[in-house]
């Protein structure tokens, strides 16, 4: 495959990167990444891969853009409140790179059909908001051996790793299991900063390019950690969990499976 | 004695326990943190039993989801 003169102009900014080049453009225009979820997280990361050309871009969610989703999900405009996501999400992936091809899967992740869809990419990213998907996530590309950037937010706090399945440390090396349903922040401990998302979903894509482009140091074995108020930024070293239930010594889990569920739902709070 | 926690240099009485700790640094959820002592994942029945020693190392390392709390 080689570049036409359009996509030498669009992509000039990357092709001008020693690290980039024409050469990696084109591995970009060759790759695929799957978002999960087309959220707070999956918004940036969604824009910013269809900026960069990657080739194929899924997208699965099962949700209908909601008004209290606009304030940080930032590739849903006010008049698509109502939409599927995913249907909102690939129109603004096309009018920004129509050489980038997007997938959409309107459905919630399961352990039925998580592992067939991941199977098909190269990278991809969690940019789901609660626990049983996100250990449906881990525990798929696990199974099928794709690499993948786990994140999550809360307030004013963002993390993110990302693993090579059987290789670094998962999502389940540092927690075995999700949370019980009692301790799922109530409401008056939930909200997010909007921007925060923007940051940590941006942090993700930057990964999943640097991982296609075979450059620079993943977050492999290592949490990175981000307080907006603080503005500090923390590596934390996490080393393979020996315990871990799914890829330690002993693992535990051999098959996929769906975790109840835990909403706290702000209609009904009194907070 | 002085322990690192999540980064920063904290003093604590000698003999203090994970469990002891969590309670000290004000973690109101324990089930929602995962402990790493020196580099190690902590199983959770390790924190009553586990006696912290000068210059742990101790990370507190939270469950984050999404943010969106509706869904």
């Amino acid at each position: 495959m080689s570049l036409t003169e359009q996509q030498m102009e669009r992509y000039s900014r990357h092709i001008i990167l020693e690290q980039v080049g024409g050469a990696g453009q084109e591995k970009l225009l060759a790759s695929s990444v799957l978002l999960v979820g087309a959220g707070g997280l999956g918004a940036p990361a969604a824009l910013y891969l269809a900026a960069a050309g990657i080739g194929t871009i899924g997208v699965i969610d099962g949700d209908k853009v909601d008004l209290s989703n606009l304030q940080r999900q930032i590739i849903h405009h006010t008049p698509d409140v109502g939409q599927d996501k995913v249907v909102s999400a690939q129109r603004k992936m096309r009018a920004i790179n129509p050489d980038t091809k997007v997938r959409t899967y309107n459905q919630r992740a399961t352990a039925d059909n998580i592992r067939h869809i991941v199977a098909d990419y190269d990278f991809v990213i969690d940019g789901t908001d609660n626990f049983p998907a996100k250990f449906l996530i881990n525990d798929a590309c696990y199974f099928e051996k794709i690499p993948f950037s786990h994140a999550g937010i809360l307030q004013f706090d963002g993390q993110l790793i990302t693993v090579l399945p059987g290789d670094t440390t998962c999502y389940r090396c540092i927690f075995s299991a999700p949370p019980p349903a009692n301790a799922v922040p109530s409401c008056s401990q939930a909200g997010v900063l909007g921007v925060l998302a923007g940051v940590i979903g941006s942090l993700q894509a930057t990964e999943a390019i640097k991982y296609l482009l075979g450059i620079g140091d993943l977050l492999t074995g290592t949490l990175l950690t981000y307080n907006a108020l603080t503005m500090e930024f923390r590596k934390v070293r996490l080393a393979r969990n020996p315990d871990c239930p799914l890829c330690g010594q002993d693992p535990q889990i051999t098959e996929l499976k769906d975790y109840e569920q835990v909403v706290c739902d702000l209609k009904d709070c009194k907070c | 004695m002085n322990l690192v926690v999540n980064g920063k240099t904290t003093n604590m009485s000698d003999g203090v326990t994970v469990s002891q700790l969590l309670i000290r640094e004000n973690v109101k959820m324990p089930q929602m943190v995962s402990v790493e002592l020196n580099g190690q994942i902590l199983r959770r029945s390790q924190y009553e039993e586990t006696t912290l020693k000068e210059d742990d190392k101790v990370e507190f390392l939270y469950f984050m989801g999404g943010g969106n709390v509706t869904d």
